[in-house]
């Protein structure tokens, strides 16, 4: 199955009861596959009328207590942003897939990382983030769907499922996990709205007009931000123990890595990779402990630099090279082996 | 001694932060005796708009969710659906519904969605400080139409929204009442509880207009408040029922 579809069935396996979604490439094999199977399990599906309104909805669904899904692509999110934003600020779990394009505008509708910074800065306005999993095939994009809507329920927090056109396009095959491995308990949702039956009235809210009273409420988010810091850094390496050259890149482009730390190797070049995936918080304390003994650090995106800003934040000191394709341009194996190579023939 | 007349259990005891002669206290009042009459506390979640009602849960005694601004009915939408047990009406401005959340307003409606919502048009932004707003009377002074509203300006005329929301197949119930007398209040009572009672009877989506005054932005008495909406708005804003399927 494709990567859209193998993230909209782990949404139905997770216990996602509501769906709202507007048509844009490259995700619409989701909205497709949740009209069908949503109405067979008798759920929530709503084809909106815009993506304002589909976050907005989202909004609702998760204040109604139940688990709430959206997926869109750049220019879609973009507009989500709005939503988005007063999710956070009133608490609200949900998930929201964006499965990344080429922009700024319009852009185009190859693959693309251009969406790092908004994704991994909050995105709307206001003083907040938003956890970031980013998955590189449709299998890991299936766990982090079910990962989302624990994490996003454990912490009263929207969570981003940032893909990109190649892992929500590309087919292959998928074993459905069975759940995701998140061990927290989730908390009940004494919060949702369900009528004022034998207890005072619920509010959701995100204004906070009283002086001070919006600092206080702020301040409260921010220790919710520090403790998800604390627990949830998620990454993964590939022959990085013994490595002399690191490559860092996530979603597709690690994919396309993987490949080239086989070759270098073959050819005796001691190349690893690191793949963050978690993108917000970012795995710092895991990069340093990787890159600890390595001189040789090359950053690959299919963006400007992106999270190049990260690994330079995480390795201060560190003279930390960088790979970039923009606007649909994609760095391959070989882009990335002869750029290694070029690290390797440099005087030290 | 009978007790006559008390303060709904749907409204809390609170002191009121809306300016004098404004008609949200009414219309939350409104709103609150209807739902105790009904039955309806206990299963009742309120969408509040952006607006000067933004903080209308501050006054109610049921549930109620804040909504971005014009965004209130995508929210009621979801709820309505995942909650279908429950009762559940939007309280939304003019701006609010006709011009940031026009898109909203329209498909819920064209979904026929079952939902009430209550449109307090006061022909201006209130709490931003009196901007036009899409219901701005034609030559009426705001902060933005200094020298009144010109449709020659290209400013635009009134917009009669719940007129184009009963062309809608999915709307069961549109009409419009005013807050400028009891007699009109009692109106307004009558087709908030039609739009309620449409909902728990599964009908569909109804709107109910209720022209309320703001004296702060109008810069009138709360008394030629009510006068105004009785002279000049109903002229442009006809009242009754538009709709009732």
């Amino acid at each position: 199955m494709s990567g859209n579809e193998a993230m909209a069935e782990a949404a139905i396996k997770a216990g996602c009861f509501f769906y709202a979604g507007y048509p844009i490439t490259p995700q619409n094999e989701i909205p497709a596959y949740m009209a069908k199977r949503m109405k067979e399990e008798k759920r929530v599906f709503i084809q909106a009328e815009s993506e304002l309104a589909a976050i907005n909805m989202v909004f609702g669904a998760a204040a109604a207590g139940v688990r709430a899904l959206t997926s869109s692509s750049s220019p879609g999110v973009s507009l989500k942003q709005e939503g988005i934003s007063y999710m956070a600020g009133a608490q609200l779990p949900a998930v929201i897939i964006n499965v990344m394009r080429g922009g700024p505008g319009l852009g185009n509708i190859a693959s693309s990382q251009s969406d790092y910074f908004q994704a991994t800065r909050g995105g709307g306005h206001g003083d907040y983030f938003t956890p970031v999993l980013a998955p590189f095939c449709a299998e890991e994009a299936a766990g982090l769907v079910m990962l989302g809507f624990d994490m996003a329920d454990y912490y009263r927090t929207p969570v981003l499922i940032l893909a990109d056109a190649i892992v929500g396009q590309m087919m292959e095959p998928v074993v459905m996990p069975a759940k995701s491995d998140f061990k927290k308990k989730l908390p009940a949702k004494t919060w949702a709205l369900s009528g004022a039956i034998n207890r005072e009235p619920n509010i959701v809210k995100s204004f906070f007009l009283k002086e001070g009273g919006l600092e206080t409420h702020n301040r409260k988010l921010k220790e919710k931000w520090e403790t998800i810091k604390n627990n949830e850094q998620r990454f993964s390496g590939y022959k990085t123990e013994d490595a002399k050259y690191l490559i860092v890149a996530y979603g597709s482009e690690a994919r396309i890595a993987l490949e080239a730390v086989d070759i270098l190797r073959k050819e005796k070049i001691k190349a690893g990779l690191f793949r963050p995936i978690s993108l917000w918080p970012y795995p710092e304390a895991g990069l340093q402990k990787c890159a600890k003994n390595i001189k040789n650090i090359l950053v690959v995106e299919q963006s400007l630099g992106q999270m190049l800003d990260d690994v330079k934040l995480s390795l201060p000191g560190k003279d930390i090279k960088f790979l970039g394709k923009t606007g649909g341009g994609i760095p391959s194996v070989a882009d990335i082996v002869k750029q290694v190579k070029k690290l390797v023939t440099r005087p030290t | 001694m009978k007790v006559k007349f008390t303060r709904p259990i749907s409204l809390k005891e609170a002191n009121t932060h809306y300016c004098s002669g404004c008609g949200h206290g009414i219309s939350h009042r409104l709103v609150a005796e209807i739902i105790d009459e009904l039955g309806l506390r206990e299963k009742t979640i309120g969408v509040a708009p952006v607006g000067c009602a933004v903080v209308a849960y501050d006054y109610w005694n049921f549930d109620v969710c804040e909504a971005a601004h014009g965004r209130a009915l995508a929210v009621a939408t979801a709820i309505k659906r995942c909650k279908p047990d429950n009762f559940v009406f939007t309280y939304q401005g003019d701006g609010d519904l006709v011009s940031i959340g026009m898109a909203e307003t329209f498909h819920t409606a064209n979904r026929g969605e079952n939902l009430a919502c209550i449109f307090i048009n006061n022909a201006c932004y209130g709490m931003t400080g009196g901007q036009m707003a899409p219901t701005t009377l034609v030559g009426q002074a705001t902060a933005t139409t200094p020298w009144g509203r010109n449709p020659e300006s290209k400013e635009g005329w009134p917009i009669r929204f719940s007129e184009i929301l009963a062309s809608l197949p999915g709307v069961a119930f549109a009409a419009r009442a005013s807050l400028s007398s009891p007699k009109e209040i009692l109106k307004a009572r009558e087709y908030i509880k039609k739009a309620f009672t449409n909902q728990l009877e599964n009908k569909g989506f109804s709107i109910v207009e209720v022209l309320s005054p703001c004296p702060t932005v109008w810069q009138k008495s709360p008394v030629s408040a009510m006068k105004w909406i009785e002279e000049e708005m109903v002229k442009t804003f006809p009242l009754g029922i538009i709709k009732d399927k």
